[in-house]
């Protein structure tokens, strides 16, 4: 068990130190890391507080406490996933909005006859 | 008197759009028609210019439903009153235009569609399509409360109050039957008038068997989401 956990807690030290960087190198920006940044800590500290855990682990009726972890983890990913499938549709359709206002604007603007010069 | 638009959707069409545009200027003289170039890598563009059409470019390709509505959005904000859309890879026979306008004139349906059924079977429609729309025709024929022969049909043409309504929102992969609902949910009304069908000049279809399954899932989720959506005005 405690292999499973220290590998667990390397991997969100990974995933923690991995995702400041890119913030830091503006790869992400500050208000998408946060889900990925609070997911990664919560793990971090369930692998380290085992009582925590197997009490957990205790409610949900399981009964290897790092199984716990493993379901949890599981759900909070879906949850980031399901939260960037809106943020992507979204971006998807303020972009085909905006590539539509494009193709428009430049219609018109070659379209627009010059005014008159004055003489 | 009534302005009417043409509007051909093109992507890589360079082969085919050229004789579309002509064809189309032949059964219409005096009508406009612009291409809508979906940011073709080929030379669609100067191609269609060449033929004597405008053409509206898209600066990134936005798929079928997205060129279309980026047509539709330019006509409405022009003033037209109706718009027939064309294929861009000649399927659609050009003499069926004046049919397809005459209908939308006279019937005052916010929607006609250009059928290739309603004079017996096409000779020109494989297999997995034909299926794919007997299928569909059984699933729409509850929602829309009458039969459609040809659902999946682009040969369409809309008047103003259509045009203002997918200016808005449009389907934008796949388009042809979820339109058909969003129309019928807002109690607009449609008809079908005989249309012939080629086969493609150049090129061939982007419909793969998988990508047929991929259509026909994400169609039916479109129509149901529809469906579930829009509340049905009477």
């Amino acid at each position: 068990m405690d292999r499973l956990l220290n590998f667990t807690t390397g991997m969100s030290l990974l995933l923690i130190t991995l995702v400041l960087i890119s913030v830091r190198r503006a790869h992400i920006r500050v208000e998408y890391s946060v889900s990925w940044l609070i997911a990664s800590v919560a793990i971090l500290v369930l692998s380290r507080q085992q009582r925590l855990l197997e009490a957990i682990a205790a409610q949900l009726g399981i009964v290897y406490p790092p199984l716990a972890l493993m379901l949890l983890a599981g759900c909070v990913f879906v949850i980031i996933f399901y939260r960037f499938s809106v943020i992507i549709s979204k971006l998807k359709d303020d972009n085909i909005a905006l590539a539509q206002k494009v193709a428009i604007l430049e219609y018109h603007l070659h379209t627009v006859k010059p005014p008159d010069s004055v003489k | 008197m009534s302005r009417l638009l043409i509007l051909i959707p093109a992507f890589n069409e360079e082969a085919a759009v050229g004789g579309v545009v002509r064809s189309v200027r032949a059964a219409m003289p005096d009508v406009p028609i612009l291409v809508v170039d979906d940011c073709s890598l080929d030379t669609t563009v100067n191609v269609a210019q060449a033929s004597g059409a405008k053409v509206l470019s898209l600066p990134h390709h936005l798929g079928l439903g997205g060129a279309v509505q980026a047509g539709y959005k330019l006509a409405f904000e022009l003033g037209y009153d109706y718009v027939i859309r064309v294929d861009g890879d000649g399927q659609h026979d050009a003499r069926d235009i004046p049919r397809i306008f005459e209908t939308l004139q006279k019937s005052g349906c916010e929607m006609v569609i250009g059928s290739r059924f309603l004079n017996g079977d096409a000779p020109y429609t494989s297999v997995i399509r034909a299926l794919g729309i007997r299928f569909f025709r059984l699933i729409l024929r509850p929602i829309l409360g009458k039969d459609v022969k040809d659902p999946t049909s682009g040969f369409v043409g809309v008047n103003r109050s259509a045009l203002q309504v997918f200016s808005k929102s449009f389907p934008l992969e796949y388009p042809e039957i979820e339109a058909l609902v969003v129309l019928q949910r807002k109690a607009f009304r449609f008809e079908e008038t005989p249309c012939r069908f080629h086969p493609r000049r150049t090129g061939k279809s982007s419909i793969t068997p998988l990508k047929s399954i991929y259509y026909i899932v994400h169609v039916l989720l479109g129509v149901f989401i529809n469906v579930l959506r829009l509340p049905r005005l009477r």
